[in-house]
């Protein structure tokens, strides 16, 4: 639009120019073939002349001077006459000028011209100025050509010719041409509206028929009309739309399908299981009647039942989260009563262990909105890791909240985690040292399922570990659903060790030295590489989960 | 006995019987309320995938003319399986595989009733609840309830003055030691309010007192309770009175 106009302006200003300078050389070729006429018909009155003397010949100037000047009361043009500059004859004529001009009005530009080649005439376009007034002048030409008196010798006789008239016509071009560009500017402003609603309108639905597409409208699709460029955007627009669709639906398909396999597979796995478990529970309370070697056999079966069943258990926990089945049931909880719950059900494992397990938690109810279940499954994986990979010493389960989040913490002294290992201990079914004796039933996929139920509540689990001293996980849930956790009132750097290994340069606020795969916790974003100095934590062998 | 997997059921059966239970077996959704009518068991077991007609259905048909327990066998926790099956009339569910003392202490929990001999009758509003003679009646009409909901009505009125967390109920209604699926006590609590309360959304006999669990009656109800005993028409003895305490607990 702006361009438009610039353009529109600068034509205009090219074609006033011209016309401007046409006119005025229009004007110059008159004036010159009038000049020549009438210059002529002063020299011939003046070789005709008889003049005696000087006063005689002034008065033939005199007389003849206003005549030139035009006939009637039309003044077509204005007269002036000056000694030439070279002239040295005795006799001198006065110096004329027409009443009008200014002596200033011939220019010694113009004189010199003159003087230089006397024979020609001399033309040169001037401002007339009538009075004293420095701005108050009217375009003219003058023409200057030499005439030779009888007496007086050789003078220049310059006339003027006003250019008024084309002034004024020029003012009515200009005019005309003001409007015109007027009109163009708005023309150009129409058809920029035109373009804007043709091809920016069709651009503009089809940005938000793609926004809504992204947002999950499958069904959205893109007006097809007419048979232009525009049409054929929406056309391409619509397949795409069309084969994305049918793709998202195809996965989303056999993702069902899957999904439904799975938990077919899981009935029909579960009914079998459950007459196997039965059967194995009857010989086992019978186990003292058998032999000892088949009561052994009993008791190894009844044990790789139970881990049987609580792989199953936590296969299909899994392959909940990766179908996004796995929902949230939110309710408002005290959290220090729901993980006091589920540290009171790892207290057998514990002491079997010989593993002191402690709690350190706020006297008040922590109320918070959580999945009371996941919660607690979450502790109660994070304890008997703990308690798994102590060695015998003290395991302490801490509760903390702030304004946006609770947290639950647990902290083992025992043979922790190198940086290798932070990394890979929330993957399925990864064990930190396979040459470690199996002594746990872990299934493997404890802590990868801690993790899921963490990202479901828009929690994350860090972990902090090294080797020989232990490892702390802290899992931090916010306290009003989908709310932002934040930093979180647990730090999973231990306080005890000293500032030497806060290595992570976050303005002193040390925080989870995790693990970068980007499933690990719940905002990837804020997961710092693991400074050198973290080196341990505990393997991920975790406990099954049996409750419903 | 409902379940078409003949294996599980001969175990079943043979899990049970150690346990001086008689069973009787059904192998097709469809013939399960024949079967029913026809047995009159003191408590079903039915499994959620059937051939003929679904466990879902079945729990209906027999809730439909019976308050008879039902526990329902599942082979999925997920939210939907078991709310479906315990809004159609389950009691109470296991999920296979369980352990055969679990299903035990399931099915022993659903058997034992409050038999106590010693005339009780609780008042909620115009709610009276004769615990021995197992009858509720809302303004001098009878209501039906199943044993489960009645047992969890007289829970609640016997003590109006306490809120009861769904643990609480859990372990006093359903008999769980440990913490237990708490959508038990909500779907069940829901049933309850659909038969005895007028307006089910806006319950005055079994309240919830959010973030803590429920409670029988409103403030005003509770107050009138005691006058009420002194003048009725059985003879009424205190909720809380030690004559009638809870039964012992089966399982282990």
């Amino acid at each position: 639009m702006a361009l438009g106009t610039i353009v529109v302006v600068a034509l205009s200003q090219f074609v006033l120019q011209d016309v401007a300078s046409g006119l005025a050389e229009q004007r110059r070729q008159f004036a010159l073939v009038e000049s020549q006429a009438q210059v002529a018909r002063a020299q011939e009155a003046f070789d005709q002349a008889s003049a005696q003397d000087a006063e005689a010949e002034q008065l033939l100037v005199d007389d003849l001077l206003p005549r030139l000047e035009g006939s009637g009361t039309t003044r077509l043009r204005e007269v002036v006459l000056l000694r030439a500059s070279g002239n040295q004859r005795a006799a001198t004529l006065r110096e004329t000028y027409s009443e009008s001009l200014l002596p200033a009005t011939i220019t010694p530009e113009l004189r010199e011209a003159v003087a230089a080649d006397p024979d020609r005439q001399q033309s040169q376009l001037l401002q007339v100025r009538s009075g004293s007034d420095a701005d108050d002048g009217s375009p003219a030409i003058a023409v200057g050509s030499r005439v030779v008196l009888p007496l007086s010798g050789e003078y220049d006789l310059f006339l003027v010719y006003r250019l008024d008239t084309e002034q004024q016509n020029l003012l009515v071009v200009e005019r005309a041409f003001l409007l015109g560009q007027l009109v163009l500017v708005l023309l150009v402003g129409g058809i920029a509206w035109l373009v804007t609603r043709l091809v920016v309108e069709p651009v503009r639905e089809a940005a938000g028929t793609a926004q809504r597409l992204s947002a999950g409208a499958l069904d959205e699709r893109m007006l097809e009309r007419g048979e232009d460029d525009l049409a054929l955007l929406s056309r391409s627009f619509n397949a795409m739309a069309d084969s994305l669709q049918r793709q998202i639906v195809q996965l989303e398909e056999l993702s069902q399908l899957q999904q439904r396999f799975v938990s077919d597979v899981s009935h029909e796995l579960r009914t079998p299981l459950t007459t196997i478990r039965m059967a194995a529970d009857l010989l086992h309370d019978k186990r003292h009647e058998f032999d000892p070697d088949t009561a052994r056999s009993v008791e190894l079966l009844q044990g790789q039942i139970d881990r049987f069943e609580a792989l199953l258990a936590d296969l299909l926990e899994v392959s909940r989260f990766d179908a996004g089945a796995a929902e949230l049931d939110v309710e408002a909880v005290d959290v220090v009563a729901v993980v006091r719950q589920a540290v009171d059900v790892c207290a057998p494992l514990a002491d079997s262990r010989d593993v002191g397990l402690h709690t350190d938690a706020p006297q008040q109810p922590v109320m918070g909105q959580v999945d009371r279940r996941r919660v607690a499954r979450v502790v109660r994986n994070l304890v008997s890791n703990a308690v798994e990979h102590a060695e015998g010493s003290d395991v302490t389960v801490t509760v903390a909240a702030d304004a946006q989040s609770v947290a639950v913490g647990v902290r083992d002294h025992g043979v922790g985690l190198d940086t290798a290992e932070l990394e890979r201990v929330f993957d399925r079914f990864w064990r930190a040292d396979p040459a470690r004796a199996r002594t746990s039933g872990g299934t493997g996929l404890g802590l990868a399922i801690s993790l899921e139920d963490a990202r479901l509540h828009g929690g994350r689990i860090d972990v902090w570990g090294r080797p020989g001293q232990g490892a702390h996980f802290v899992l931090t849930v916010p306290r009003r659903n989908g709310a932002d956790p934040g930093e979180g009132p647990i730090r999973v750097r231990p306080d005890s060790l000293g500032d030497d290994h806060v290595a992570d340069g976050r303005g002193g606020h040390d925080h989870g030295q995790g693990h970068d795969q980007p499933h690990a916790v719940g905002h990837p974003s804020s997961i710092p590489v693991p400074p050198p100095d973290v080196l341990a934590s505990a393997p991920p062998s975790p406990t099954t989960e049996v409750v419903r | 006995m409902v379940d078409d997997d003949p294996a599980l059921s001969e175990m079943l059966g043979i899990v049970l019987r150690g346990e001086g239970l008689d069973a009787v077996f059904c192998a097709d959704g469809s013939k399960a309320l024949e079967e029913f009518r026809l047995r009159k068991p003191d408590v079903v077991l039915l499994d959620v995938m059937l051939p003929g007609l679904d466990g879902i259905s079945v729990a209906q048909q027999i809730r439909a003319e019976s308050g008879t327990p039902i526990v329902m066998l599942t082979a999925r926790s997920d939210t939907v399986d078991v709310v479906l099956g315990l809004e159609s009339g389950a009691d109470d569910y296991v999920v296979k595989p369980f352990k055969p003392k679990e299903l035990v202490a399931r099915v022993r929990a659903r058997l034992r009733r409050t038999d106590s001999v010693t005339p009780e009758v609780l008042r909620i509003g115009e709610l009276l609840v004769d615990v021995p003679g197992h009858s509720v009646t809302r303004s001098g009409e009878p209501v039906s309830l199943t044993p489960l909901e009645f047992d969890l009505l007289v829970a609640l009125a016997r003590k109006p003055w306490q809120v009861f967390s769904r643990e609480a109920l859990l372990e006093q209604v359903w008999g769980y030691q440990h913490a237990a699926d708490t959508r038990l006590v909500n779907v069940h609590v829901q049933r309850l309010r659909a038969k005895i309360e007028r307006d089910p959304e806006n319950p005055r006999f079994v309240l919830t007192v959010r973030g803590v669990g429920y409670r029988a009656g409103s403030a005003d109800v509770a107050e009138t309770v005691a006058p009420l005993e002194a003048a009725p028409v059985a003879p009424v003895l205190d909720g809380s009175d030690p004559v009638a305490p809870e039964p012992p607990r089966p399982g282990s």
